[in-house]
Order: C-alpha cells, then structure tokens, then sequence
C-alpha cells in the first residue's frame, strides 16, 4: 500500500516537475550549474572505477581462456562487449546513483526543512519545478557523456593489463576491440543511461521533496534515494534488455 | 486590505483555526499575538496559500485568494514578501543573490539595475558591505534583516512576518519590530505580524489580533490591550514577572 501511495505521490511531483520553466535565464544558470555538480565532479570517479573495472573483466576473460582453440583476441572482444552492454552503463549508473542520488536528495531536503522551499513557493515560483527540473535535464544530458567516457577508460584498463602483463599482447587486445563492432550496442547503452539518468535524478529530487522533520529526516531521504534509484535501475535494466536485445 | 471571513483548518481529528473573520488594513501592522500552539504559524501559511483552508476565504482586496490554483495565485504572490521564521535565504546563493532573486524571477532589469535596488534594499535594513557573504556566515539579526530585505525587494503591498524577533536579543528585536513598522508606514503596506512578544505588541501594535485555542479571542490595539479585561487575554498578557510588575 505504502509503495503505491509512494507511487501516486512521485507521479504528481513529476507532473508538477516537468513544465516549463518560469523563467529560461535563470534555467539556464541553473543547468550551467548542475551540469558541474553532477558531472564534472564525477568524472575523477568514473575514471577509476572504469580503468579498475576494464582491467578486472580483460584479466578474468584471459584467465578463462585455457582451450588453445579459443584465440586471445576474444579478451578484447569480451571486454568491449560486456563493459559497452553492461559494465558502463549499468554498474556507473549504480554508483552514480550513490554519489548523485544523496546530493540531490539531501540538497534539497535540506532545503525542505529550512523553509527554502516554502520561501519559493510564497514568491510564486513552483519550487518541483524550479528544483528538480534542471537536475534531470543536466543527468539526462550529462550522464552519457559520463557513460561513453567510461567505455574508453574501461577499454584503456584492459590495454594497460596487456602492456604490464603477458596475459595477452596488445595486437591481440585491439584487435579483439575492433572485432565485428555494432554500433548498435552504443545505442543501447546510451538509451540505458538517459532511462537510469532520469530514474536516479527523479527520484532522488522526490525524496528530497517529501522530507518532514529535521536533519534526520534529511539522512534517511537521502538513504532512500540511493536504495530506490538503485533498485529502479535493477529494474529497468532488466525490462530494457528484454526490449532491446531479444 | 484582506478579508478573512470564517475560515476553518483541521489536521485530521485536531481543530486548529476556528471560524475566524478578521480584517487585515493597509498601511498598518497588524499583530496576531497567542500563545505557542495556537494556531498563527497555520493562520499565515493558510492567508499565503502554503497551506489550504478547510472552509471560509481569503480576500486579497477583491480577488477571491481561497478559490485559486496556484497559477492563478501567482499574479497575487508578486506583490506578497515574507519574513520566515528562520528566514529561510537561500543557501545557495548569497546575500546580493537572495535579495536579487524575485527580480531576477519576474523583472527584465539589467543585472546592473537588480545590483543598485539590492544595495538600496540592503541600506534601508541598516546592512552594508555584505553583498558577497553566503548565508551560513551571517548572524540570527544580520538573516532576518536580509530576510525582510528579499521580501520587500519587489515593493510589496502585502508583508507576512513569522515571529519576527524570536531567537534575537531584546535590542536587535526591536530594531527588526522598529524597522517592519517603518517599513509599512513608509510604503503602505499591509503587514501582518506573528508574535508573542508583548514588548512587540506594545512596541508597533497598530492592530492586535489574539488567537485562544484557535479562535480569535479578542481585537483592538497596542492602547487598550493593557486595560482589556478579558480573562484568557490577561493571562496571556500579563503572563511574565514583568508585565505583572507594570499592571500595579
Ligand atoms: N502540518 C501539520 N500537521 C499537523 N498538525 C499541525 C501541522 N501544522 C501545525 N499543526 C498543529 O497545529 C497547531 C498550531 O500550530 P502553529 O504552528 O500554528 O502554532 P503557533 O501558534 O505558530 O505556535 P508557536 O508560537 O509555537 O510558533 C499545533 O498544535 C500543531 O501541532
Ligand atoms: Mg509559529
């Protein structure tokens, strides 16, 4: 019953959200703004778990090649597919959705109970969609640059492993890279990201909204939205695969 | 001038507003006094539209405040300031940009016009020099000041403040109370005050309203609160060492 009232109430905050702006200036300096919160913080982050992550898959991939049938271009081959299907844009999703979802929440919950909000509202401005309107803009719009950029790091994890180790030469790496290549699989990545981009700014920016009480609350929402963009995520990687690769 | 005629506002089985009908003049402060949980943090966010009565309305002069949508509100909101009661400045922003903000909202000024009505705003609050600084490094009074400094930014014909000079000391009290009256003397403003500081009430009491148990008790002004001789009024009135000492 609960989730459902949850439900009900995220639809009508989104409603509310996604309008027209009361004034394209001050949106546009908003998502100036949001654009550096969201994304430029995160890039140091994304680099270093993408490099991590690459080098893991290429090592494990090798690791599983014992049959001298199988040739070491599949390493890269391997790489490339499972960090451009799933690795980037679902596991940078899910931490995206720590470090953006909690920001989000907690700025504007915190925002909440000081009267912010209120203050917003007595002025006329419609505060859902002043608040959270240019913060799902800015991670629609900002989230795959992130997602793409993490192939490359990625990529670039299992090239360094090919340069420290002899697991597999670099010839065999890039080659397995350029491998019968589909851009469709970007595609689908990206199309992943922009859904897990609005899911994770959406509902953290509801969460944020709904705080009642004081700083304990501003935790807890800010807990919430990590916990439920994540599992929304889950979800829709699930339903979004179903749709577009079967 | 707004009219308020029998409104009503529960939270579920607890009654909070009472069939109240007052009138709010122009050009005056009007005070409503009461003690802690009696219902005037409620009553003002029901006359702003951040909370919605159960019953009655809300006149702003002729328009019909209670009947509208939150659209419709809007043209209303631009000529209302509001004092909150922890001032609520934007965190994000800082002093120049908080008071800047209903400009930059609903004006087409030049930054440079938006700059110039910021400084005259800060100047009229006895600030200066504090255009940069970001909310946190601000004191209690210095946040109120700018708080009615962003509120009267656009000239308001409506000024709602919620305890005003609480959390302050009993000087820099009065200096907010003594500016709120100027400030509604000097622009005609009709400004709505709550509090439950009697030094207020005597202070810049042009009309006090005073709320018991969510019904309005009693109405007059800072001359003839003193001598009323309602009960529930007197023990409200007369509830502190020193105003007992004053009444004999
Ligand atoms: N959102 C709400 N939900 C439920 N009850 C509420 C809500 N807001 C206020 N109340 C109740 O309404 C009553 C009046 O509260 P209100 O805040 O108006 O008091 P007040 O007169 O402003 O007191 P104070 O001087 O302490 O600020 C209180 O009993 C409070 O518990
Ligand atoms: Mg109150």
């Amino acid at each position: 019953m609960l989730l459902l009232e949850q439900a009900g109430e995220y639809v009508l905050l989104m409603q509310r959200a996604l309008s027209k702006p009361d004034k394209w200036a001050v949106f546009r300096n908003q998502l100036m703004n949001e654009f550096t919160n969201l994304g430029i913080d995160s890039i140091g982050i994304v680099a270093i778990i993408s490099v991590f992550m690459g080098a893991v898959v290429s090592i494990q991939t090798a690791y599983n090649i014992d049959s001298p049938l199988i040739p070491l271009t599949m390493v890269g081959f391997t790489a490339r597919q499972s960090v451009i299907l799933e690795f980037s844009p679902t596991i940078i999703s899910l931490i995206l959705a720590g470090k953006v979802g909690s920001r989000i929440a907690s700025e504007i919950g915190s925002m909440k109970i000081s009267q912010q909000i209120d203050a917003l509202q007595v002025l006329g401005v419609n505060p859902a969609n002043f608040l959270i309107f240019p913060k799902i803009i800015a991670s629609v719009l900002i989230n795959p640059v992130l997602i793409i950029f993490s192939i490359f790091m990625s990529l670039a994890g299992g090239y360094l492993i090919a340069q420290l180790t002899d697991l597999y030469t670099p010839q065999d790496y890039v080659t397995g890279l350029r491998y019968s290549f589909s851009a469709f699989t970007v595609f689908y990545a990206i199309i992943k990201t922009v859904v897990f981009a609005f899911i994770i700014s959406s509902v953290s920016g509801y969460h944020g909204y709904k705080v009642k009480g004081g700083a304990l609350q501003v935790g807890q929402a800010s807990t919430n939205a990590v916990v439920h963009s994540s599992i929304g995520i889950i979800l829709f990687n699930l339903i979004l695969t179903q749709l577009l690769l079967t | 001038m707004i009219t308020v005629t029998n409104i009503e506002k529960s939270f579920g089985q607890k009654k909070v507003l009472r069939k109240i009908s007052l009138n709010f003049e122009p050009g005056k402060t009007n005070l409503i006094i009461g003690k802690s949980g009696s219902g005037k943090t409620v009553m003002m966010k029901c006359l702003v539209g951040l909370l919605e009565v159960d019953k009655g309305s809300i006149f702003y002069h002729d328009r019909d405040f209670s009947a509208m949508n939150d659209k419709e509100r809007k043209s209303i909101r631009k000529e209302m300031g509001m004092l909150f009661q922890g001032g609520a400045l934007f965190d994000s922003m800082n002093v120049e940009e908080n008071i800047g903000f209903p400009m930059k909202m609903y004006t087409t000024k030049s930054p440079l016009e938006i700059r110039k009505r910021v400084d005259f705003c800060l100047e009229r609050v006895n600030l200066k020099g504090v255009n940069k600084l970001s909310p946190s490094e601000l004191s209690g009074g210095m946040i109120k000041r700018v708080a009615i400094a962003r509120a009267i930014v656009l000239q308001p014909s409506y000024l709602f403040c919620d305890e005003p000079n609480s959390g302050l000391d009993p000087q820099t009290g009065n200096l907010i109370d003594d500016l709120i009256l100027e400030i509604t003397h000097e622009y005609n403003i009709t400004t709505i005050v709550n509090t439950h500081d009697m030094n207020s009430v005597v202070e810049i009491g042009d009309k006090v309203h005073y709320i018991y148990n969510g019904e309005l008790w009693w109405s007059g002004d800072k001359n003839n609160i003193l001598t009323a001789t309602n009960t529930e009024l007197q023990d409200f009135v007369f509830s502190t060492e020193l105003t007992r000492r004053l009444k004999t």
